[in-house]
């Protein structure tokens, strides 16, 4: 097995060829149950203790739909302005893998219960629709650890262990039509793409939506056709795609990858290929040359799905502001460009700023710090803002202290570190550390002093008329307050005893 | 009525990871034969007013309400597995010879 590829650097690929990109998304819903029976559907519990004859295939068991899992599901359709089917079956998936003891999965095949629609996203300043081929519902399988063998992977491995947690917890597969027209910009779409249907998920709380859990997950479909030709290339389709970056990655380096093979004349093999999250390069898995045969056929044991039109109707007028238009709204409720809302929108802090707004501060300090500060930090120690120590309520109160005057730009900074290094509430480390700005005029008056006679020199300069010495005075002033006195009353104080004015 | 071939046999033995001999795949051909050609009867008797069904009562959305239960334990659930580990079924090689 070859780990290494040979790519053609990126600019030179896309000069040559032009992508079409395609993803299949699988959303874990967040039900309280699992999809065709009663176990729990809880992350991280114990082996093999959310287990049950449904989902362990017991003889006789036989699954019954998730009620809340069907309106989920209807629920995304909508959000996607997909067509609702009027009446659907589930099918049955029959393949041969220890991850589904049923030796098929119930699926959905030729009557997905949602069909044709559309998300629309934005990438580099342009609108682009991404159109929705389907939505359907599944179950998850159980989780497959290989034992023995150099790297826990399946090849090479002596025999494997399977937990059944997770299989029958309702899966939503959401499946894009190709992209087309993305050129260069295409590794930017699919991420732009999954960020969007992951908010959308968010907005809709059907799923925690969390790609490191394993709650999204996203394959990634690419292939490469030259510059002018109409037909498509062969596609490959890349799986394990875990984080929001690697799903730009490996779009990346998967035209990379195929740029270089037909450049010297070679052909795409028609494969799937792992993602390598440390790496970025993909690897081939089974090769689907040798179609595969699911033999689908509607599912016995379960009834037809016909959501009546009445039920979709209010399912539609219930859903929440979806987030394109909410942002949109919040652009004009705050009077930002389009650039700083992207910009805001591309660093997870939309929801932040929108929070901390609400907290009873301006938009454009809650912006500032977030999009400034806290930014600096999150990016300074490899996180996001989401996770930073530090709330919206917490911001708001620093914004509060600077705006009556109690802290300057520079204390506030502090004050942050203060909070985001546990400290406590922005009050407690204004106090604990002493940050208050010396608004006593007694105790300014007195550091003044002493800076003047230490700098005799200056003040003389200013008492002659070159006010514009000051500002070494007002330095030292700053300096010797460490930050906490006001410069402008400093200024003040220190032309009213040299005898100037303005 | 075509006839089931024992290259069919033969694939959905593979399918189902069945190690079959040649003479067991004559011996299932004729047998698998026999069932379809019982079961497309039911064709015969079809007309056309009768659509297609993939379910014999007229019933739909029987749904169960999102509500979780008690499981099993893992004893309990593994009790009848051939191996275990770690609370885990225990499964044979999964890919060897591809690797």
């Amino acid at each position: 097995m070859t780990t290494t590829n040979t790519v053609m650097p990126y600019d030179e690929a896309l000069e040559r060829f032009e992508p079409v990109i395609g993803l299949e998304t699988h959303v874990e819903l967040g039900t309280t149950s699992k999809m065709f029976c009663g176990c729990p559907t809880t992350f991280g519990a114990p082996p093999n203790t959310h287990v049950c004859p449904v989902c362990l295939a017991l003889p006789g068991a036989l699954p019954v739909a998730n009620d809340k899992a069907i309106e989920s599901t209807i629920r995304i359709g909508l959000a996607l302005n997909c067509t609702i089917a009027e009446w659907c079956r589930f099918a049955r998936k029959n393949y041969f893998y220890p991850d589904m003891p049923k030796n098929y999965q119930i699926s959905q095949y030729d009557e997905p219960l949602c069909t044709n629609g559309y998300l629309d996203v934005e990438v580099d300043g342009r609108t682009v629709r991404v159109e929705i081929e389907r939505v359907h519902l599944e179950e998850d399988t159980g989780k497959s650890t290989h034992v023995g063998g150099a790297t826990g992977r399946i090849q090479g491995a002596d025999y494997s262990i399977v937990d059944y947690n997770r299989a029958g917890i309702p899966l939503v597969e959401i499946v894009t039509k190709p992209v087309e027209g993305t050129d260069r910009l295409a590794p930017e779409v699919a991420k732009a793409y999954v960020t969007e249907l992951r908010e959308v998920m968010r907005t809709l709380g059907v799923s925690d939506v969390r790609m490191e859990e394993g709650s999204l997950r996203c394959d990634v479909n690419v292939s490469l056709m030259p510059r002018g030709s109409t037909v498509w290339g062969t596609r490959t389709e890349t799986k394990n795609v875990n984080s929001l970056r690697s799903v730009e990655r490996a779009v990346h380096g998967e035209i990379e990858r195929q740029a270089a093979i037909l450049a010297d004349g070679g052909r795409i093999v028609q494969e799937t290929r792992h993602f390598h999250e440390d790496t970025g390069a993909t690897t081939p898995g089974r090769s689907k040359e040798e179609a595969q045969d699911y033999r689908y056929f509607p599912e016995p044991d379960l009834l037809p799905i016909a959501p009546t039109p009445e039920w979709v109707e209010e399912l539609r007028s219930e859903l929440p502001e979806l987030p394109t238009v909410r942002r949109r709204r919040l652009q004009a409720e705050w009077g930002v460009s389009d650039l700083d809302m992207t910009a805001m929108h591309n660093a997870d802090a939309v929801a932040l700023v929108e929070a901390t707004v609400l907290a009873g501060v301006p938009a454009a300090d809650a912006r500032k710090w977030w999009m400034g500060e806290l930014a600096r930090r999150a990016n300074e120690s490899g996180t996001s803002l989401a996770v930073l120590p530090i709330t919206p309520e917490q911001i708001a109160r620093v914004v509060q202290l600077v705006a009556s005057g109690a802290l300057n730009d520079k204390l506030a900074r502090q004050v942050l570190e203060g909070v985001l290094a546990g400290e406590g509430s922005p009050d407690e480390v204004v106090e604990a550390r002493g940050l208050r700005i010396v608004s006593d005029e007694g105790e300014l008056s007195s550091i003044i002093d002493k800076v003047l006679s230490a700098n005799a020199d200056a003040a003389d300069k200013v008492r002659s008329g070159k006010i514009a010495a000051v500002g070494a005075l007002v330095g030292g002033v700053m300096k010797a307050s460490r930050g906490k006195a006001d410069a402008g009353r400093a200024r003040e104080l220190i032309l009213e005893k040299l005898g100037v004015s303005e | 009525m075509s006839a089931i071939t024992r290259d069919e046999v033969a694939h959905l033995a593979r399918l189902s990871r069945l190690a079959l001999t040649d003479a067991e795949l004559g011996h299932y051909a004729a047998q698998l034969d026999v069932i379809i050609g019982a079961v497309a009867r039911v064709a015969e008797v079809a007309t056309d007013d009768i659509p297609p069904s993939s379910h014999a009562l007229p019933l739909t959305n029987v749904y169960r309400p999102d509500e979780a239960r008690m499981s099993l334990t893992p004893e309990q659930a593994l009790a009848a597995a051939p191996a275990v580990e770690n609370d885990r079924f225990r499964v044979p090689r999964i890919l060897g010879e591809e690797a």
